[in-house]
């Protein structure tokens, strides 16, 4: 019996020369190609249903391990393409019939593709998270306040004030995180066209030491990318006790979608 | 200051090390939205926990991961 195929899509480009194609193997190792129409290139490949079709696809996403490499392949595929040239990536799991819908698609879509591809082209988009550890500003200030309020009294007393300036600090040693987070993301902004915040990642897992309080994306003109990396660095020297972490070149995921246009 | 006007990446660019939660923060969530004709509709599921599920997985791959998605069915 015949396998049954679908269209994996990656990514939209300009119309370009399939050749320059990166040797790159997709989703399920499938090798990847071009269709084009309407001076448009779409980056796709030919996939199993019985592994890419919507109800394995829907037990394969339980798996852990097959949506991270699923993942990474449709990363790699759309890194290398955008490499070559403004790359609006499609996001994962999207699965056409055939070819022809793949051009029907790239018709029907014809203006926002067009539209979302002018706003990517010499724009790079770039990751910046912000890690700070609450825990040590707390006990800075909290140090500071307990040795202002010390000073005579009964133990009793004592523990009161203590715990009230222990717990006051951590109010204050929250307030400081999310106004660096914001001191920051808005220096960022400023550099950038536009920018993007993700949730921040979950603590006990980043490899980083103490707690994500800023996961924000950038959408940075290429002339400007020397600039913000450089401000990253200073914005890294500027507020202490805070660790940044640049991420990328990324392709655009972030702001693949026309709508981020209507930022004033 | 000079601002390098020309098109240029810092030296990052050389090779990309990335983490798969922040993979998993852009191929999941975001990318151009179009209907496939077998489309698994993500929209619908928590990739909060999607990723956060794959991210433990990572660190401690023995761990069993037994709560699923399954119960969230995606899409109308």
């Amino acid at each position: 019996m015949a396998r049954e195929t679908g269209v994996w899509l990656y990514a939209i480009t300009p119309e370009f020369d399939a050749s320059r194609l990166p040797a790159v193997n997709g989703v399920g190792g499938a090798a990847v190609r071009v269709v084009e129409a309407e001076g448009l290139s779409a980056v796709v490949a030919s996939v199993d249903l019985a592994e890419f079709g919507e109800e394995p696809l829907r037990r394969n996403f339980e798996d852990p391990t097959w949506l991270e490499a699923t993942a990474r392949a449709h990363d790699g595929v759309i890194d290398a393409v955008s490499r070559l040239g403004p790359t609006v990536p499609v996001r994962l799991a999207t699965v056409y019939h055939d070819d022809d819908r793949v051009r029907a698609l790239l018709e029907d879509r014809y203006d926002d593709f067009w539209a979302a591809l002018r706003f990517v082209t010499g724009r790079t988009e770039w990751g910046v998270k912000v890690y700070a550890d609450p825990r040590a500003f707390a006990e800075s200030a909290w140090s500071t306040e307990a040795s202002a309020e010390g000073g005579g009294s009964g133990p009793g007393t004592t523990y009161l004030h203590l715990r009230r300036a222990q717990l006051s600090a951590q109010q204050a040693a929250e307030d400081t995180v999310a106004a660096h987070a914001k001191d920051i993301h808005a220096a960022l902004d400023r550099i950038a066209v536009t920018a993007r915040l993700y949730a921040p990642q979950h603590p006990a897992l980043p490899e980083e030491p103490g707690r994500m309080i800023l996961n924000g994306a950038y959408l940075v003109d290429d002339g400007c990318t020397d600039e913000f990396a450089s401000r990253v660095d200073s914005l890294a020297a500027e507020h202490r006790g805070v660790k940044l972490e640049l991420t990328g070149p990324w392709p655009a995921y972030s702001f693949a979608g026309a709508e981020e246009e209507a930022r004033p | 200051m000079t601002v390098e006007t020309g098109r240029h990446r810092p030296p990052v660019s050389a090779e990309r090390r990335v983490s798969v939660v922040d993979i998993l923060d852009r191929v999941l969530a975001t990318g151009v939205v179009v209907t496939g004709d077998v489309t698994l509709s993500i929209a619908d599921v928590d990739l909060v926990r999607i990723s956060l599920r794959t991210l433990i997985q990572s660190i401690r791959a023995s761990a069993p991961v037994s709560d699923g998605i399954s119960a969230r069915r995606a899409g109308p």
